[in-house]
């Protein structure tokens, strides 16, 4: 039989060499006579072992990593395509530790079957959700989703079963899903993952959507910074229309959806829903005045669901094995898997999907087993750039939606960005005021200025001017722009700010800061 | 890699003809003329808002909005680098200061040949395993010490 070899077509790997690694690996293949193919499957999410190279033995599926391009000749030499041994051999991947401890709902194909193939994905388990829904009707599914206590992955944590019905009990012409694959946040790759290694998963769950709500259009807005999932999901929307699972009759359901893939332009805050929806619309990504709701008056003005990627490549499994099924697992409100995604200077970084309710102390040096620089670690940033930095001592905080609320920190969309000791808090609270100020929509006040402001009353600190009183200032800056902004830009941007200052007060000195912590 | 076209009004109206019909499809356009001209000036606007009967400030405001349009031409190449927390936390100031010291230039400008320009993005997804950059809207790179940054520059100057 023909021994199949994975290279994953992930950009983690493909950043690292991984199509160089796939050409080499098919031209040695021909010119040895070998009776083996290259699949480009997903990442498994181990990223410190991409390209991580698999082979498919009798015994399962061995592992190479991290492979450089040079070493794809050699693999061969070392006997490849039986699991040979060398020096990057790592052995069964489905055994190895980082994997086998997950709780992989979400993420269950990604990695393992080719993305494109929709008879692998069929043989995975892959419609069976869809189909379900079909068979419910639209309000038994909708109730599905409520019941599985589904909550929007994006960062609001908002309840998807009532975002449904809201949408699915206004009647109107027509209606939208639209998928928020706008993934600005840094420390964050799970949307673009699951587009990459399995994108019918989303489409699925956009479907039923679709189905659940009686929307017949969907849109996936994806930033222009991920070039590979937008190939793939070209692709894979293109191969659901052929087989007739998009299209005017779902699954031969005599239901339409059908879906198109926008691209955005580059600009942080259309990840924001009333801001993506103008974008999609074509005007500047700004934000809106809520209400009217996106669920009442959403994409042109039609009734919308907007929905995170994640949200959605979540409902599949929920409709396949019930809302009971995925409700199961989690902590309190924070119900089913979130997928982790462990990065910055970490040994162990990648994604990682486990039911809510790991400590962060268990995700950073359990998990991610500590920096890489080896050095310890001293602040961890969760939920993206308006997200927290926590300091060692709240380590024992689970992840969850409330208990990191309750430390005045959010788990956002799940990036989890690790520091070492060099870090400097100071300039990373100037970064957060900087950050703001380069992608503020400018709508109002308090963040088109306030962000300026802190970045510039920091900065004096940094200078030495005037310590205590600008300190000050920048905490009072902070309070403003919390309570009298827009969105969650303006408005969240003092969480990185002032949790820098409150658990790491001793980097606000005053004395000109030396490069040293370089 | 990526080489522009120079802008030609025919060749646009044909971008414009293809794309006109899609729901909102003012982005898919600019995303077209911005890929395919390395820019979206004022010729390009002055099309656009005729053929979507829109005022030329209203997609004068789009094109002034997004980061990834630009109103002139620039860089033969653009060289964009990650500068946000996760790739910070692995060591991104260092490459981004590699970068600048190899290129001659500073972020947001342009080398004195036109051949590259710099830029930075905050995150390419490759958080786990940066410094990251990206090189003409297509080609990823990560794992970045200032010695492969400047090597990179050196292949990009080419
Ligand atoms: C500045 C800003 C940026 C955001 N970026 C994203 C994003 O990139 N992806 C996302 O899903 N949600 C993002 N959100 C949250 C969305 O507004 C919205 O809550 C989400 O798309 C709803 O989907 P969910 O309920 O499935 O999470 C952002 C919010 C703000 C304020
Ligand atoms: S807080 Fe900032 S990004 Fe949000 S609406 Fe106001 S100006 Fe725009
Ligand atoms: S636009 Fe809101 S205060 Fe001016
Ligand atoms: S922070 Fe640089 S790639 Fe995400």
């Amino acid at each position: 039989m023909t021994t199949r070899i994975f290279v994953p077509l992930d950009s983690a790997a493909v950043a690292c060499g991984a199509d160089e690694i796939a050409d080499t690996l098919i031209r040695e293949i021909a010119r040895r006579g070998l009776d083996a193919v290259v699949v480009r499957n997903g990442s498994r999410g181990m990223a410190w072992l991409e390209p991580l190279v698999e082979v498919e033995t009798i015994d399962g599926r061995v592992g190479y990593g991290p492979v450089e391009p040079d070493e794809a000749a050699a693999l061969l030499d070392a006997g490849l395509l039986t699991g040979g041994r060398h020096s990057k051999r790592i052995g069964l991947v489905d055994e190895h530790p980082f994997l086998k401890n997950q709780t992989r709902l979400t993420f269950a194909r990604c990695g393992i079957t080719d993305p494109l193939s929709l008879d692998e994905y069929r043989a995975h388990g892959g419609l069976e959700g869809l189909a379900r829904a079909i068979e419910l009707g639209a309000e038994k599914t909708v109730a599905e989703v409520l019941e599985s206590g589904l909550r929007g992955r994006g960062g609001a944590g908002f309840p998807t079963g009532i975002k449904w019905k809201t949408v699915a009990d206004f009647s109107a012409d027509r209606k939208y899903i639209v998928a928020n694959a706008d993934e600005g946040d840094s420390g964050t790759f799970a949307d673009r993952m699951i587009m990459e290694g399995d994108p019918f998963c989303l489409l699925e769950g956009m479907a039923i959507a679709g189905l659940g709500t009686g929307a017949t259009k969907g849109f996936v807005y994806l930033r222009s910074e991920y070039p590979v999932a937008i190939r793939v999901l070209g692709e894979a929307v293109e191969i659901l229309r052929r087989e007739k699972v998009l299209g005017p009759s779902v699954l031969g359901s005599g239901r339409a959806f059908d879906v198109e893939v926008r691209v955005g332009a580059g600009a942080y805050v259309c990840g924001e829903e009333t801001a993506l929806l103008d974008s999609l619309e074509g005007k500047r990504g700004q934000v809106r005045f809520k209400p009217p709701l996106p669920a009442h008056k959403g994409l042109f003005g039609k009734p919308t669901v907007i929905n995170n990627v994640v949200t959605l490549a979540s409902v599949p499994v929920i409709l396949a094995k019930g809302g009971a099924f995925y409700k199961d697992f989690g902590m309190g409100r924070s119900r089913g898997t979130m997928p982790l995604q462990i990065a910055g200077n970490v040994k162990h970084g990648g994604l990682y999907e486990a039911a809510f309710g790991l400590t962060l102390g268990e995700i950073v040096d359990g998990i991610g087993g500590s920096t890489e620089t080896g050095r310890p670690v001293r602040a961890v940033q969760v939920g993206g750039p308006l997200g927290a930095y926590f300091p060692r001592s709240l380590f024992d905080t689970p992840f969850d939606y409330e208990a990191f609320a309750a430390k005045d920190g959010l788990i956002g969309h799940a990036g989890i960005v690790v520091f070492d000791d060099s870090v400097d808090m100071m300039k990373q609270a100037r970064f957060a005021f900087e950050f703001c100020a380069v992608e503020s929509c400018g709508k109002c006040t308090p963040c088109r200025i306030g962000a300026v402001r802190g970045r510039e009353t920091v900065e004096k600190v940094m200078r030495g001017e005037r310590v205590a009183e600008n300190l000050a200032l920048v905490e009072d800056l902070c309070n403003t722009m919390k309570l009298g902004s827009l969105c969650a830009l303006g408005g969240f941007t003092p969480y990185p700010v002032m949790s820098a200052l409150t658990h790491f007060p001793e980097d606000f000195h005053g004395t000109p800061i030396r490069e040293a912590a370089e | 890699m990526t080489v522009f076209k120079a802008f030609d009004a025919e060749d646009a109206a044909g971008i414009i003809a293809e794309l006109k019909q899609l729901e909102g499809p003012l982005l898919p356009i600019l995303n077209a003329f911005q890929a395919r001209y390395g820019f979206v000036g004022e010729e390009a606007v002055r099309l656009v808002s005729a053929a979507l009967n829109l005022s030329r400030a209203e997609v004068y405001g789009v094109v002034s909005f997004y980061h990834d349009y630009h109103q002139a031409p620039r860089g033969r190449h653009v060289l964009k680098v990650c500068r946000a927390e996760a790739c910070q936390a692995r060591g991104s100031d260092a490459v981004a200061e590699a970068v600048e010291k190899a290129l001659g230039v500073t972020f947001g400008e342009t080398t004195p040949d036109g051949q590259v320009t710099l830029e930075a993005v905050y995150c390419l997804g490759l958080c786990a395993s940066g410094p990251s950059a990206m090189i003409d809207h297509g080609r990823l790179v990560a794992r970045l010490t200032p010695a492969r940054a400047e090597a990179l520059v050196e292949e990009v100057m080419l």
